[in-house]
């Protein structure tokens, strides 16, 4: 039994009854929501770390709560806003930030960045990841669990494919030739391994950017009012996904699921896999095979986006609350933390300080598939961002799955998701 | 039917066989069909028995040899607090009951031995609850919650659903079937409406009650979309909710670990309706049955 | 007289406390979606105001919208009658006493009781491609591999079974418990007078089902536009919309875009299926139906 959560829960509902009389009086009290299932015991691991702090700082508690999906946490968050009483600190994608700024649920958090250690800090974070943190001169998000996409491949599945099994893909084209090899077809035609897959559930738009800034492109402006979606390179990175499986045949044809993604690639029913580099220690316990990790093929260039989540901070909170969230954000991101979280998840280090420590160095050169992340950060681009996200991801979602499973051509599929993106965005110019 | 000679119904006459039961081949062949269609139905569940009870390397692979093992569902408890989750779920579906009967009696006896103006259209109100029901309402509900400041608490959850039109309706049905005779005379011997209602309705109606308190715990055990709407926090998500929360999580899929949970969120009621199936059964016939 | 008085009054105060709760979370809230309709989301800096019928203009234009409800549709065209057909016959059968019965009874009723939630997980599993169970079976018989509900073609349908599934038993319930209470003399009857086994069951007990059927449709059709838990567990509306129904929609524009007022035009035109629903089964099928 999870006692400790039992335990922390009632004990906050009673402190929560209990708090105008509160002996003590002086615990600053924070919620703090957050989507990571890393799977295992990790709401554990988020519990010790808060239980950490609490005891550095006993005048702040921090009360974690595991809110599920990214999509289920943004829900949960912004309409306990809308009903007052948001949680104080929460964990959310990045690319949300337009939205949350929208609804005036979080504040910029220039004004609790004071000391010179303080700015030094600020100033240590990847700026690929700085990118979907910052919008009109101010830093909205502290970066926490970000990721970019990395292709991992079968080492085993390689060699029986003759192929050479340290080798990964570099170019789309050599992509689709190792996948054509590493499809397996009986005699009848039916599929027991795919070459590559790309998974189109939940996240069909940031693998649709990866392609995309491959092709040349970029989804969206900085300012997140306006977006390229009918742009040429956005449509030869659809068309090239909407390929392998229906040209070339070595992907699954239809949806893919995002979460079962990994599974088919630890049960070896395909080769390669694009996915978040988050998955990493979860196919490193799990792969009963040797496998790599590589940054994702090149076509006119190499790329993919940042991803992943950011603290936020609630506007309403009181001042006290919030400082006390930000301390608790602060203190998470401590290089040592941030390796620390690093390994255990498979997220990139957030600060250039974390890959400096002695733990992440160790780490590094003992499985330097853990860089490889860190290491595509220089071609990496911003994430789709806009105004009233949640809908213009659904806009471009729904299109590629429109033309992934073959009701719309690629190029009809992206004009309509971009009519209706001007449509939502229009308004916001 | 010319073999109407044949049957049994003549050696035991106290078993009343109707004439179209199928006998012999035909029997036969009903039979399979019959359990060929139930061990399609269980084969679901069959299946997230077998994934839940062995390693995940079994998981897609059915190996009778496979070793047996609790190992899935000890990470799935200790992986999110299912503790406190049944918890909750057992306080809400006791309060939203608990309510519903207090409240559901009271209006039934009134539609169903008062005599007031306006009972037509109360009723007629009453009753298009039984199509609109607060599942489809959730919008609305929710603002109504957040006004009164029960976002995020099992009362939130349990408001909407304790006026129940489906037990106001199933009540009065009974109710009407008790004899006013009873009623007359204990009024005459000076009880009160209340005391009448205690006394003689209630206890009379008692299957019914157990009827009605399976089917509506049964329905709010699993209920999802509007706990999942209103709460927020550990202290007050029911199962349903801890466990999609559990389940859906954006870094992939352990498929043993999410049988494991799903069979332990639905264990107290599989295990309550495998002991007391016909009672179940019954239950909801009579629940049923208007 | 004094006695009318102290019944009104009476009467009302016993009803008064569930007829409050009802007014409060269904009567109210149906009514305050529709005047909501007529007015703009309040965002920060742009609070809500009248705008009229453009709610509902915005719903026409809106492809989402008639995707949710052409889906919806075909939803309850396709669960409804397979489930009650599917009902019926399990309900005959265990009625019979036929070996297996009990094992059998015991299966068709065991979906009713399981959280809708936690069987969607496992029919998640059994659909997936290449190693669910569905396809291990499938590709052990020879058939092409298929990805079920990662296709349009057939992600409805295959939610569509899981509802079918799930409800059946629940359903069958009633017909057995409807199937008992008709009089073994009739039976006897029919069979003196030689009808057949096809002529008892379509001239006899069929038409005494009636009134069990009709209150299996209502049950039916209200959880056709109420029942979306599947769908948030297994599709979250895809593949393209393809799986969207109404109500999971009203959820998606009302608790993911935060857009309410537009969430409560849609929640009027779910409520007015289910208005129409109620007035074509308590009008039209009534007066079709024998009651006792």
């Amino acid at each position: 039994m999870d006692r400790r959560h039992f335990l922390t829960g009632s004990a906050a509902a009673a402190a929560s009854l209990a708090r105008p009389a509160l002996a003590q009086g002086t615990a600053t009290e924070i919620s703090f929501f957050y989507p990571v299932a890393v799977g295992g015991a990790i709401t554990r691991v988020i519990d010790g770390y808060a239980a950490d702090f609490s005891r550095e700082r006993p005048d702040i508690k921090v009360t974690p709560v595991y809110a599920g999906t990214y999509q289920e946490t943004l829900v949960k968050v912004l309409t306990a806003h809308k009903s007052g009483t948001p949680p104080t600190l929460s964990v959310l994608l990045s690319t949300d930030m337009f939205t949350l700024i929208d609804e005036e649920a979080i504040v910029p958090l220039n004004g609790f960045v004071r000391t010179d250690a303080d700015k030094a800090w600020l100033d240590d974070f990847y700026t690929g990841f700085m990118l979907n943190s910052q919008s009109g001169g101010q830093t909205w998000g502290i970066p926490f669990q970000r990721s970019t996409i990395v292709l991992y491949w079968n080492k085993d599945l390689f060699r029986q494919a003759g192929l050479d099994p340290e080798k990964a893909p570099a170019s789309w084209a050599e992509h689709v030739a190792f996948a054509e090899k590493l499809t397996r077809r009986d005699a009848a035609g039916n599929v027991s391994q795919w070459g590559t897959q790309i998974p189109s559930t939940g996240f069909g738009y940031w693998m649709l950017q990866a392609l995309a800034i491959e092709a040349g492109d970029v989804l969206a402006n900085q300012e997140g009012d306006r977006t390229f979606f009918d742009k040429p390179g956005v449509t030869e990175a659809l068309q090239y996904w909407v390929d392998l499986a229906q040209k070339h045949k070595v992907h699954a044809p239809g949806i893919v699921e995002w979460g079962t993604t990994p599974r088919d690639f630890l049960e070896g029913k395909t080769a390669m896999m694009w996915t978040t580099t988050g998955n990493l220690t979860n196919i490193r316990t799990n792969a009963r095979f040797g496998f790599g990790v590589a940054m994702l093929p090149a076509n006119k260039r190499r790329g993919s986006p940042t991803g992943g989540g950011n603290f936020h901070i609630a506007r309403k909170a009181s001042p006290t609350q919030q400082e006390a969230a930000f301390r608790f954000a602060r203190w998470m991101t401590q290089p040592e933390r941030a390796a620390r979280w690093s390994i255990d998840t498979g997220y990139v280090g957030v600060s250039r300080a974390a890959y400096a420590t002695q733990t992440m160095k160790d780490h590094v050169a003992g499985f330097p598939a853990a860089a490889v992340a860190r290491d595509q950060l220089e071609f990496a681009v911003a994430e789709l961002s806009t105004h009233e996200n949640q809908r213009v991801t659904k806009a471009l979602g729904d299109n590629i799955q429109a033309a992934l499973t073959g009701s719309k051509a690629p190029d009809r599929a992206l004009r309509d998701a971009q009519a209706e993106a001007e449509r939502i965005l229009r308004p916001y110019r | 039917m010319s073999d109407a000679s044949f049957t049994p119904a003549r050696r035991r006459p106290e078993i009343r066989f109707s004439p179209y039961e199928p006998r012999g081949f035909w029997r036969a062949l009903e039979g399979v069909g019959a359990v060929i269609l139930a061990t399609l139905w269980v084969l679901p569940l069959l299946f997230a028995f077998w994934a839940a009870f062995h390693g995940a390397e079994y998981t897609t692979r059915l190996e009778l040899g496979a070793p047996l093992t609790l190992e899935n569902f000890r990470r799935a408890w200790d992986a999110a607090p299912f503790a406190r989750y049944f918890l909750n779920t057992t306080v809400l579906v006791t309060l939203i009951f608990a309510c519903q009967v207090v409240l559901g009696t009271l209006a039934a006896y009134a539609f169903a031995r008062f005599d007031f103006p306006g009972r037509g259209t109360a009723f007629a109100l009453v009753l298009v609850q039984l199509m609109i029901m607060p599942d489809v309402l959730i919008v609305e509900n929710y603002r109504t919650m957040s006004r009164l400041g029960l976002v995020d608490t099992i009362p939130g959850i349990a408001l909407p659903y304790i006026a129940s039109a489906f037990g106001i309706f199933l009540l009065r049905q009974t109710f009407k079937t008790i004899p006013k005779e009873l009623d007359d005379a204990a009024r005459v011997e000076g009880a009160s409406a209340l005391q009448i209602l205690l006394k003689i309705y209630v206890p009379l109606a008692k299957p019914i009650y157990i009827a009605y308190g399976l089917v509506s715990v049964s329905y709010h055990w699993n209920n999802f979309l509007w706990p999942l709407i209103v709460t927020n926090s550990v202290e007050a998500r029911p199962l349903t909710v801890g466990l999609q929360v559990f389940a859906g999580g954006d870094q992939g899929v352990d498929w043993a670990v999410i049988c494991a949970a799903t069979l332990m969120t639905s264990a107290p009621l599989l295990v309550g309706f495998l002991l007391f199936q016909r009672q179940f059964v019954q239950s909801f016939m009579r629940a049923g049955i208007r | 007289m004094n006695s009318r008085l102290s019944a009104a009054v009476h009467g009302w105060l016993l009803l008064m406390p569930a007829m409050l709760l009802l007014v409060a979370f269904t009567h109210w809230p149906a009514v305050a979606s529709f005047i909501e309709s007529f007015s703009s989301t309040p965002r920060p800096r742009r609070p809500s105001r009248f705008v009229g019928v453009a709610n509902y203009e915005q719903m026409l234009a809106d492809p989402v919208f008639w995707q949710s409800l052409a889906n919806n549709l075909w939803f309850a065209l396709g669960t409804i009658p397979l489930a009650i057909g599917l009902a019926l016959l399990m309900a005959i059968w265990v009625n019979d006493r036929i070996p297996g019965r009990t094992f059998a009874r015991m299966a068709y009723f065991t979906p009713t009781i399981l959280p809708m939630i936690a069987v969607a997980n496992i029919w998640l599993f059994f659909y997936t491609p290449q190693y669910g169970l569905l396809e291990q079976v499938a590709s052990g018989l020879g058939f092409a591999s298929h990805n079920w509900l990662g296709s349009r073609e057939t992600a409805l349908a295959a939610v569509a079974l899981v509802a079918v599934w799930k409800e059946s038993g629940f359903f069958m319930i009633f017909y057995l418990a409807a199937l008992q209470g008709i009089s073994p003399t009739l039976a006897e009857a029919a069979a003196l007078e030689g009808a057949s086994r096809w002529t008892f069951f379509r001239r006899v007990q069929f038409p005494l089902l009636m009134p069990t059927t009709l209150f299996v449709l209502i049950n039916a059709v209200i959880n056709a536009f109420r029942t979306v838990d599947h769908i948030i567990v297994m599709t979250r509306g895809g593949p393209d919309n393809a799986t969207s129904l109404l109500l999971f929609y009203i959820y998606q524009v009302g608790f993911n875009f935060w857009d309410t007022s537009y969430a409560a035009a849609l929640t009027v035109v779910l409520l007015a299926m289910l208005a129409i629903a109620a007035l074509v089964q308590y009008g039209w099928l009534e007066r079709k139906v024998h009651y006792r």
